[in-house]
């Protein structure tokens, strides 16, 4: 056996599968054809725009899909089959009312003025719209949280290794994440999207399986659900709104208002609207109406993810013979956690090579996120912090370079990261905080920006500003007097994630205040600097002479009403 | 992508599901003559040749649609 392999393969009792040849050949192949898309992409790869926006070339399928696929951070299936488990089908909200109207809100209002504006990210759309201090912000708290949330994902996800197969722990994080490096510096976002296309096909199928066999076993939906009420007498954990009426009512501790505001609106318009991390894929599709269309694909995936990710959480509950408890709980008393259920269920319906196929996705999962992470942390780097701030005029391939040479440093950054959160494991607690300290304001300034003409570029920046230094604000009010949670989440009932929910609901609503505020107090743009970058100073095509079915407004309303008709099956 | 001589992204997919199919096919035929110590659950549905074939012809139907020689765009 090469040493590699034995590295992997070495021996650990507490591992849950063990793989066949045949998985560990599925799984070097993988890794073989993901480097081998670099290599082939990198004679494709020579300018600035091919390299930090795929040329702006890509159909409305490849941009739709590499837009919902680096969402599939390395957590996504096995930390929502997870949360499944414990709070059971509400996990749901977060890929229902967490994201569907965002992306749809995305695609047909918000699309027009990033792509007409022709900018290159988020934090470039903020230097037209509201000028350089507002960019420099958001250009330097978007790195930051990128590299964090890098790391923290990849020793997570290194970790799940070491538990599920037992792989070395360095291993899995140098690895994966220097394959992810070479494949991004060679081709840079072309082969992140071209890979992330392929890890999505991947992701459904390697995961899919689960579920099909899982309802065959359980005798479908309805077998599931009384088996779950068997095994969990008393508790409601297959309706999504029903039990949403009091804190005290359902397994989150949440209310429908911290549901509707806090994800359905701030939390989930920030993320989809404004992150560049997932904005940056629909930037490089090859025309208004592919751009318009790729956030309306990916929203209509986006709705089946639950059959792959949640379903099996659900099924767990319904056949798992043992009770899976929390990471403590399990450590103390040497049983299964929650984060186990995915591989749990892969191992009860897969054998040698769908273990393998099963693997592997989950590995894709992990590597669309990272490469998600460090082509959009290079791209802001290099073109909203390193040519504003350090060396505004070279050219075109010196910039280039340093794209090539941030994404390796992102790399590392987050490699670091992974080692630190390995020392000090509360860092973990954090992590979910970050999104609401920088991404729920930034939607309130982005929104104000694009729709309202009367912001002013003081008002666009202290807006940003006093949301996010509220949000950090009430963050540490709680950390310091627990007590305050009555008044940051409108109840001390409330547990950690509609805590975040409610601030990132503040926060924008104190950045939207400000940004008010300041702005009536501020001059405003004139009308000729803000055409092509704010509703009604912008000439939007019309789709007039396309036929229905071609529409985006068509796809937008068919989406919706299955959203909506999903909603209201699971009520 | 439009780009003279690229080969399509869907191409990739196609070859990579057919050789998956290839194995997963492969392993649930070899399980059927000589069948693991150690089953999973709903072995008897044999889960691994259906999906394998599953995806060998999805694999195989990618591969020639989008095969260089049949498509000069990359879509």
């Amino acid at each position: 056996m090469l040493p590699v392999l034995a590295l992997m393969m070495q021996a650990d009792s507490t591992r849950l599968v063990s793989l066949a040849q045949v998985d560990l050949a599925i799984i070097a192949i993988y890794f073989v054809a993901v480097l081998g898309i670099g290599f082939y992409l990198k004679r494709y790869t020579k300018t600035g725009e091919d390299f930090f926006l795929a040329g702006r070339e890509m159909t409305a399928w490849v941009a739709g899909l590499s837009f919902l696929a680096a969402n599939l951070g390395s957590l996504e299936l096995m930390g929502w089959a997870a949360s499944a488990y414990q709070y059971g089908i509400l996990a749901t909200h977060w890929y229902w009312i967490g994201a569907i109207p965002a992306m749809l809100f995305l695609g047909i209002v918000m699309m027009p003025f990033y792509y007409i504006s022709k900018t290159h990210s988020v934090p470039g759309y903020l230097k037209l719209r509201f000028g350089e201090p507002a960019r420099a912000l958001s250009a330097i708290t978007f790195g930051v949280m990128t590299v964090l949330m890098s790391g923290i994902n990849m020793y997570s996800m290194a970790l799940v290794m070491k538990v599920v197969l037992g792989w070395d722990i360095n291993f899995s994080i140098w690895v994966s994440s220097l394959t992810v490096a070479v494949y991004v510096v060679l081709g840079g976002l072309l082969s992140a999207i071209f890979n992330e296309v392929l890890q999505f096909v991947l992701i459904w199928a390697g995961a899919l399986l689960i579920s099909i066999i899982g309802l065959i076993e359980t005798g479908g939906w309805g077998g599931m659900v009384e088996r779950i009420a068997r095994n969990f007498p008393g508790q409601d954990y297959t309706h999504l709104w029903s039990t949403l009426g009091s804190f005290q009512d359902n397994p989150m501790g949440i209310h429908w208002v911290g549901i509707v505001l806090g994800l359905g609106w701030v939390i989930s318009f920030g993320y989809w609207t404004t992150d560049f991390l997932v904005v940056q894929r629909v930037l490089t599709a090859k025309d208004l109406r592919a751009a318009k269309m790729a956030p309306i694909i990916g929203a209509g995936f986006k709705m089946m993810v639950p059959f792959i990710v949640i379903l099996p959480g659900l099924l767990g509950l319904a056949v798992l013979p043992t009770r899976l408890m929390g990471e403590a709980a399990a450590v103390a008393n040497g049983g299964h956690s929650y984060n186990e259920v995915l591989p749990l269920m892969l191992a009860r319906y897969c054998g040698p090579g769908l273990l393998g196929l099963g693997i592997t996705a989950l590995i894709a999962g992990f590597m669309s996120g990272m490469a998600g992470n460090v082509s959009a942390f290079s791209t802001v780097w290099t073109y909203d912090i390193y040519r504003p701030l350090m060396r505004k005029q070279a050219l075109d391939a010196h910039y280039v370079a340093v794209g090539r040479w941030c994404t390796i440093l992102g790399v590392l950054v987050s490699i670091g990261t992974a080692y630190l959160v390995m020392q000090f494991l509360s860092i973990m607690d954090y992590v979910q905080a970050l999104f609401s300290f920088f991404i729920a304001p930034l939607f309130g300034t982005v929104l104000l920006g694009m729709l309202w003409s009367r912001a002013t570029p003081a008002g666009g920046f202290w807006g940003l500003l006093a949301g996010t230094v509220s949000s950090i604000g009430m963050w540490l009010w709680v950390k310091l007097d627990p007590g305050a949670l009555q008044y940051v989440a409108l109840s001390s009932s409330a547990k950690d994630m509609a805590e975040n929910m409610y601030r990132a609901l503040w926060s924008w609503i104190v950045c939207v205040a400000v940004t008010v505020v300041v702005s009536m107090m501020t001059r405003p743009k004139p009308a000729s600097e803000l055409t092509g970058l704010v509703y009604g100073h912008t000439e939007l095509p019309s789709e007039g002479d396309l036929p229905l079915y071609q529409r985006p407004i068509f796809w937008t309303v068919v989406v919706g009403v299955i959203f909506v008709v999903l909603n209201v099956i699971f009520w | 992508m439009h780009r003279p001589g690229m080969v399509s992204i869907w191409f990739f997919i196609g070859n990579l599901l057919l050789i998956y199919g290839i194995l997963i096919l492969a392993a649930g035929v070899y399980g059927l003559y000589s069948p693991a110590e150690k089953s999973v659950v709903l072995s008897e549905l044999h889960a691994d040749i259906w999906w394998g074939a599953l995806l060998f012809i999805l694999g195989g139907i990618y591969s020639v649609r989008f095969s260089p020689k049949g498509t000069k765009s990359g879509k």
